[in-house]
């Protein structure tokens, strides 16, 4: 059986570690935030200028000062920041953060990400996407394993436009989590979903990666 | 002394005018993250001044009634400089129908080519945008840095003519101090333009900010507005309970 969202939200969420400065992506990874294990200390960082976000307001905390990279209304914890976009990007760029958790449109096998363009259609902007797989330490994708036509994600090299070349760490999709092994340049097959054979992955997946090693049980 | 503080953004938009700041064709930083911290006041003034032409380097394009969307409708933007535009039908329109140039900048990218273009620094190396389209037709180099080597893409410092931030509160120096994430972009904007126009909710007395607590000095500041901004939410989201 395929994650649900949720669970696949809970799996990234192992990725957490006390005291890590996180900065979560739209959609899935937005949901992150709900698993963070209990005693933990993770900081939130917000790109548009925010560290130590917190849950989003009762109505009347609303302040329309305080939102996140979303536009979200959104509040601060104790021990938070606010400082201007330009200080929070030379964080990301300079690599102040621990840990970024994405969604993506396509990943290839060298770790290379497609997240923000689809050629013919409206282009809205990467906003900071760009910078946060630059940047940040630790880079790990979310995802669904195929698109909607059931057709693999997971490439020998992106279609789309690049958001960033070989920088995914950790690709957490609904079938599998797949790590980089930097050595080598390729994923590596070392979990699986309940479930799920080795054989189904292979089957819907179109890129190459290594699989030698028994991947274990992904415990969600 | 030199007087910045004046009674309204069209009066502030006029004293810039004189001074042959404000004209057709000029390039225009306008802080703001989606309609957070946006100076409500000075946008409109800028719209009903009729200039037209502009380039307008902010990270968003407002919504279709208000922020810099109001400009669009107007058609007085030739060209946005930008890192997401994504809540704007009528950008969408003229963008599509080729009536609008847009220039997409990863949005750290255009942070940082704010705050060179105010420290007077003409172009700078970052990793941001190596090995996608951002990074064609640029100069692409290898550099060893802490302890690693890796590409790295030059881009460009920004300087506009004109740069309307929006600030919490002035002194009547222009020492700013701004409120939560309505800072985003405004500080560094407020370095990096010939004239600097601050829309503010109050003004108070030299002395009343401590000077440990002022976000931009008053020296970056050529014009100060008082406003009472509506601050309209994009994404109004509450939890229960």
């Amino acid at each position: 059986m395929p994650l649900t969202r949720e669970q696949l939200a809970q799996r990234a969420a192992r990725e957490l570690r006390d005291g890590f400065i996180v900065n979560l992506g739209i959609g899935i990874p937005t949901l992150v935030a709900n698993y963070i294990p209990a005693g933990m200390e993770v900081w939130l960082q917000s790109e548009n200028g925010l560290l130590g976000m917190g849950p989003f307001p009762r109505e009347p905390e609303i302040d329309p000062d305080l939102i996140n990279a979303g536009k979200q209304t959104v509040t601060a914890l104790p021990g938070a920041s606010f400082f201007s976009s330009p200080t929070s990007f030379a964080m990301i760029r300079g690599g102040h953060i621990d840990l970024c958790i994405l969604g993506a449109m396509e990943i290839s096998q060298h770790g290379d990400i497609a997240n923000w363009m689809i050629p013919g259609k409206l282009v809205k902007g990467m906003g900071g996407a760009m910078d946060l797989v630059a940047g940040v330490e630790r880079v790990v994708v979310v995802m669904e394993h195929c698109n909607k036509k059931g057709e693999s994600k997971v490439l020998p090299e992106c279609t789309l436009p690049l958001t960033g070349r070989r920088c995914v760490d950790l690709l957490i999709t609904d079938l599998c989590t797949m790590e980089m092994d930097h050595s080598k340049g390729m994923f590596r097959l070392v979990e699986l979903a309940p479930g799920v054979t080795a054989e189904d992955v292979k089957a819907r997946t179109r890129a190459e990666y290594l699989a030698d090693r028994v991947p274990m049980a992904m415990s969600v | 002394m030199l007087q910045k503080l004046f009674k309204t953004p069209a009066d502030a938009i006029a004293a810039a005018r004189v001074k042959g700041i404000v004209k057709d064709n000029i390039s225009v930083m306008v802080g703001g993250f989606g309609l957070c911290g946006i100076p409500e006041g000075l946008i409109l003034a800028l719209r009903d001044s009729g200039v037209k032409g502009l380039t307008c380097i902010s990270n968003n394009a407002g919504v279709d009634d208000w922020g810099l969307g109001l400009l669009l409708k107007t058609r007085q933007i030739r060209k946005m400089v930008s890192s997401y535009v994504g809540e704007n039908a009528e950008f969408e329109r003229q963008y599509l129908a080729g009536e609008l140039e847009v220039e997409f900048n990863p949005q750290g990218t255009l942070a940082e080519r704010i705050r060179a273009g105010g420290a007077g620094i003409p172009g700078f190396f970052t990793a941001t945008g190596v090995g996608t389209i951002v990074a064609e037709k640029k100069p692409v180099q290898k550099m060893a840095f802490k302890g690693r080597e890796r590409e790295y893409v030059m881009e460009t410092g920004l300087w506009a003519d004109l740069a309307l931030v929006k600030a919490w509160r002035a002194d009547s120096f222009g020492n700013l101090q701004y409120r939560k994430t309505a800072r985003n972009f405004n500080p560094e904007m407020a370095t990096a333009a010939t004239f600097v126009i601050a829309e503010v909710e109050a003004v108070v007395e030299k002395g009343v900010i401590d000077p440990d607590q002022v976000h931009t000095p008053g020296n970056y500041i050529d014009a100060i507005v008082v406003t009472k901004p509506e601050k309209r939410i994009e994404q109004r989201t509450v939890r229960s309970a």
